[in-house]
């Protein structure tokens, strides 16, 4: 049935940087997608809100584009979950996002200046 | 994939509920947050889906699926609607096939589009014999043509001509091909049997030439013999070895005209003797062809042709030319066409016709798609509820005209390949059709990809015009109104019905314009068939008698002449038997400049014709003075001739013509030849039907001093034809039984004279019928919409007391505005459109005024007749009943 397209990277995130981010969970190691939302969560002291909604979308995406790998493993509560890691191409694209990120955020700082005096 | 993901998620779920229980939460409490923390699985399950590349081909196929489930569901509509669109398609496809096949498609040689046909430019008016399937040049210009051209890596000459098969008695034709000896080395085609010609076959003087058959002719006489190699065939009576048979497929270059034998030009004089045309510098009876060297450009072959023709038409004048013919003979140019689609004699005698058969048949698919997109609308009426409930819930415009779309694709799917389909049937037919009492059309009429590629083109230009409009009027629906309207038909889409209204009066537009085409074309060929052609068409017979050569030497045949004429007319059931030079309506022309003796007026043309006595009463034409020929006109005595009324208004207005001298222009060097009226004809037709009356001098066959071969004789009998030729054939067989005799009815060559118009005539009545039948369906349609649609608006007048009259007025005057404005319309188009008719009508101009009053008043009763159908209905309405529904 015609249903318009749920935008991609909604909710509070700021687009594109939830692949970014998922990439950066898995360089530490092969995680399933409940500690992957729970790390990017708990590491941004429960700033970031990790929308299913937009999770198993970036997942697909990443791993249609090579940057990440799937394997069904065991998880630590003893339960049959899909694992996914990083692969090499994954790694320079990761790179290459922090690096676009820090310049984002610098030209952002730039242009906001010093919190004006009231 | 899609297990995999769900079985993903459900991971993800387990585990949430897991931390969930650790934080002390009870586990239903802890599953419920679970599910509500991630929301919507199904969604997320979509949209993933909806990334894979591939995802809008599935949809396609589940909008064709849901289309085929809604035809289904509809099995009147569906069909009416392919058969339609099968019909429609098919008449397009059929006539496009048949120009598909004579004019467009290449030769099935090799690497045709470097072939070119080299000739003096169409329309260059030319004096001499002309004869055959394309008299293009002269035997002397081809030979000076191939001594002298640089353009060509191969050219050749071919003539056609018709051979007998048997030796006396009924004669039995084969089409013969003169070809030089580069033909079939030019087109690169290769035989099956034996070898075909190659240079030194065709060498003045040739011995014992051979000759190569086609394919048909080798199935059909020797029955695909592997050893025809060893047998003979005769050719009006002498015997050729069989060297070579060509593959299937092969017809020559003639497209729709295919041959049984080629024979090398040089055996042209074994066949014709003295007749014989190799030396003839003005007959006119060769087109030569040749195929281009690689890099040699149109314009470098122009400026090649047009520095060979001043030498070659000095090199080939023909002497007897006077000065001024020979002034324009040398004058004379060399173009040059591609031939890659081969010649079609065909193809210039029924292109336009054809042309405008396919316009006409494209007008009645365009009104049958309009009736569609009626019906779907009527259709997208009653669903507008459904649509409004999908566009409520989210879907989007854009899918949901897409999803229409997928219906009216499968109907157009449906409607090509039947089309396509029913096309080959109808092709066939239209073949049939031009066939002439001589000969069928030869043609290829195989189903392919040129033929499937038009189909299916027709196939979605009808579906976009019928689908795509309906589409869009039936999803701009506000679900708000129509959800609140509670399923009843919503009032308010005055813009749809304003489109079905449009469309009823585009359709009896179109309707009138095909109606108009229609008259025309039969008004025409009524003129043609009717027409005073100043002598009989019916009971009479046309014998023609082919006498052997060696055993009727010039000497004997005036002789056997007078016998056979004698023999004939005492024959049982013959009234009056004469004999003709050329038969009226064959097509021939023999022409010449005359004057009237005492002046020195320049010459003007007049035609001629050669009879015997007994010829204008065989004819039933009547002689207005004077006499006819008689015994007194014989070979020394002075030269006399009856001419015509136009001859007389044309030559001697205001005089008495009988006792005149007619002067005929002479060759070159020969003095005038001087001929005495002493009689008066009424005025026939000559060459065609078509054509107006002309001059016209009938001389006699008595003063002819030697006659040739072949005999033509006009019989007039009431008798049965089988009985007739029957009996004619026994009187000629008891005189030689070597004579070869040939019988038609005259009226079989009337009937080919009309051919053309009456293709015309039956297709175009056809085509307008139809289009008449589906225009007034159309508007009865939007009629009954409209009674349908003010149901409760007229219930409340009949219940407030308005007279039924007036009711059946009200509804009556919409049908009569919409059919006014598509006449007008109608009129409008007709003028615009019927003009390119010009050509093909005869005795009547295009914009008719008759006619298309005529047709005005036709459609218009028609029309009114069926609005009155829903009228009554209307006026018949109980109004309770109308308005209780509500």
């Amino acid at each position: 049935m015609g249903r318009k397209k749920t935008s991609e990277g909604s909710g509070d995130m700021l687009a594109g940087t939830l692949d970014m981010l998922v990439l950066k969970t898995l360089l530490l190691a092969p995680a399933h997608g409940h500690t992957i939302a729970h790390a990017i969560e708990h590491s941004s002291d429960e700033v970031l809100q990790v929308e299913h909604g937009s999770l198993y979308p970036s997942l697909h995406r990443l791993e249609e584009q090579g940057l990440i790998a799937s394997f069904w493993g065991t998880s630590e509560n003893n339960r049959k979950a899909k694992y996914y890691r990083i692969t090499p191409s994954g790694r320079k694209r990761l790179t290459k996002e922090r690096n676009r990120f820090a310049q984002l955020v610098q030209a952002i700082t730039r242009v906001m200046g010093p919190e004006p005096q009231q | 994939m899609k297990k995999d993901l769900s079985q993903e998620i459900e991971s993800y779920i387990a585990h949430e509920i897991d931390d969930n229980i650790a934080r002390g939460m009870s586990p239903q409490e802890a599953r419920w947050q679970a599910h509500k923390k991630f929301g919507n699985t199904t969604a997320i399950q979509e949209t993933i889906h909806e990334m894979n590349p591939y995802h809008w081909l599935e949809s396609v196929a589940q909008d064709l699926r849901y289309g085929l489930r809604q035809l289904r569901l509809s099995p009147g509509f569906t069909l009416v609607a392919a058969l339609s669109l099968a019909l429609g398609i098919g008449a397009n496809t059929a006539i496009f096939q048949l120009i598909d096949t004579v004019r467009l498609r290449a030769l099935p040689v090799d690497k045709p589009q470097e072939l070119v046909e080299v000739r003096i430019p169409r329309g260059t008016p030319r004096m001499g014999r002309i004869v055959g399937g394309r008299p293009n040049l002269t035997n002397p210009q081809w030979e000076f043509l191939r001594a002298n051209q640089q353009a060509f890596s191969g050219i050749f000459a071919w003539g056609t001509s018709r051979m007998n098969l048997a030796s006396g008695g009924e004669v039995r034709w084969a089409e013969g091909l003169w070809v030089s000896g580069e033909f079939f080395s030019t087109l690169g085609v290769n035989p099956v049997v034996g070898r075909t010609f190659i240079g030194p076959d065709d060498r003045r003087g040739c011995a014992e030439p051979g000759v190569v058959i086609s394919h048909t002719f080798w199935q059909r006489e020797f029955a695909s013999d592997p050893s025809v190699l060893s047998r003979k065939v005769t050719l009006d009576g002498h015997p050729f070895p069989i060297i070579g048979v060509t593959p299937a497929g092969f017809f020559g270059v003639d497209v729709g005209r295919g041959f049984d034998v080629a024979l090398p030009l040089c055996a042209e004089p074994i066949l014709r003797g003295q007749n014989s045309s190799l030396d003839q510098r003005a007959h006119y009876w060769l087109a030569v062809i040749g195929r281009l060297k690689p890099g040699f450009t149109i314009s470098q072959l122009s400026a090649h042709l047009a520095a060979l023709a001043p030498p070659m038409f000095q090199a080939t004048l023909p002497s007897s030319y006077l000065p001024d013919m020979a002034q324009k003979y040398l004058a004379y140019k060399l173009s040059a066409e591609s031939a890659a689609t081969g010649v079609s004699a065909l193809g210039a005698q029924f292109g336009e016709p054809l042309l405008l058969l396919l316009g006409t048949a494209a007008m009645v698919l365009l009104i049958a798609c309009a009736n569609l997109a009626n019906l779907l609308l009527a259709r997208s009426t009653a669903r507008q509820r459904e649509y409004a409930v999908r566009l409520a819930i989210g879907a989007s415009r854009f899918r949901l005209i897409r999803q229409l779309l997928a219906e009216s694709l499968l109907l157009a799917a449906i409607g090509a390949v039947g089309g396509a389909l029913l096309s080959q049937v109808l092709s066939r037919g239209l073949v049939a059709f031009l066939a002439t009492s001589e000969q069928s059309p030869l043609l290829n009429l195989a189903l392919d990809w040129r033929i499937a590629g038009f189909a299916a083109i027709a196939g979605t230009l009808t579906c976009i015009l019928f689908g795509l409009g309906p589409a869009i009027k039936a999803t701009h629906t506000d679900p708000g109104a129509a959800m609140k309207s509670g399923g009843r038909v919503v009032a308010a889409g005055g813009g749809r019905f304003g489109m079905r209204r449009m469309l009823a009066v585009g359709q009896v537009a179109l309707g009138l314009v095909l109606l108009v085409s229609a008259l025309l074309c039969v008004r025409s060929f009524r003129n043609l068939v009717t027409v005073d052609a100043g002598f009989r068409q019916n009971n009479l017979l046309v014998l023609n008698v082919t006498l052997n050569e060696t055993s009727y030497p010039a000497a004997r045949r005036n002789t056997v002449y007078d016998e056979l004429l004698h023999r004939l007319r005492s024959t049982p059931g013959v009234e009056s038997a004469a004999e003709v030079a050329l038969v009226p309506l064959g097509g021939g022309v023999w022409n010449d400049g005359v004057r009237m003796e005492g002046g020195e007026a320049p010459y003007r043309i007049s035609g001629f014709n050669r009879v015997s006595p007994g010829y204008l009463q065989t004819m039933g034409t009547q002689l207005l003075a004077g006499r006819d020929f008689d015994t007194r006109d014989r070979a020394g005595s002075p030269a006399v001739a009856i001419v015509t009324e136009t001859f007389v208004r044309t030559f001697t207005p205001g005089a008495n013509p009988i006792g005149r001298r007619i002067r005929v222009q002479p060759e070159a060097g020969k003095p005038e030849d001087v001929v005495e009226i002493i009689g008066v004809a009424k005025d026939s037709k000559y060459a065609s039907l078509r054509a107006d009356f002309e001059p016209l001098i009938l001389l006699t066959t008595m003063q002819e001093p030697q006659l040739g071969v072949n005999l033509r004789f006009l019989i007039y009998s009431r008798s049965s034809f089988a009985a007739l030729s029957n009996g004619l054939k026994q009187t000629i067989a008891s005189i030689d039984p070597g004579i070869n005799v040939e019988f038609r009815s005259f009226e079989s060559r009337v009937a080919d004279n009309v051919l053309r118009d009456r293709l015309m005539a039956t297709l175009t009545s056809f085509f307008g019928g139809l289009a008449v039948v589906i225009s007034v369906i159309g508007l009865y349609g939007v009629i009954s919409y409209t009674v349908e649609r003010r149901r409760n608006e007229i219930g409340i007048r009949v219940a407030l007391g308005a007279a039924r009259t007036t009711v059946a007025r009200m509804i009556l005057g919409e049908a009569a505005w919409l059919l006014g404005f598509g006449l007008a319309i109608g009129v409008a188009l007709t003028i615009g459109v019927t003009r390119a008719a010009n050509a093909v009508l005869f005795g009547l101009k295009p914009n008719d005024p008759v006619t298309i009053g005529a047709a005005v008043v036709v459609l218009g009763v028609v029309a009114m007749a069926a609005s009155y159908l829903p009228a009554r209905r209307a006026a018949n309405m109980d109004p309770m009943a109308a308005l209780r529904n509500d």
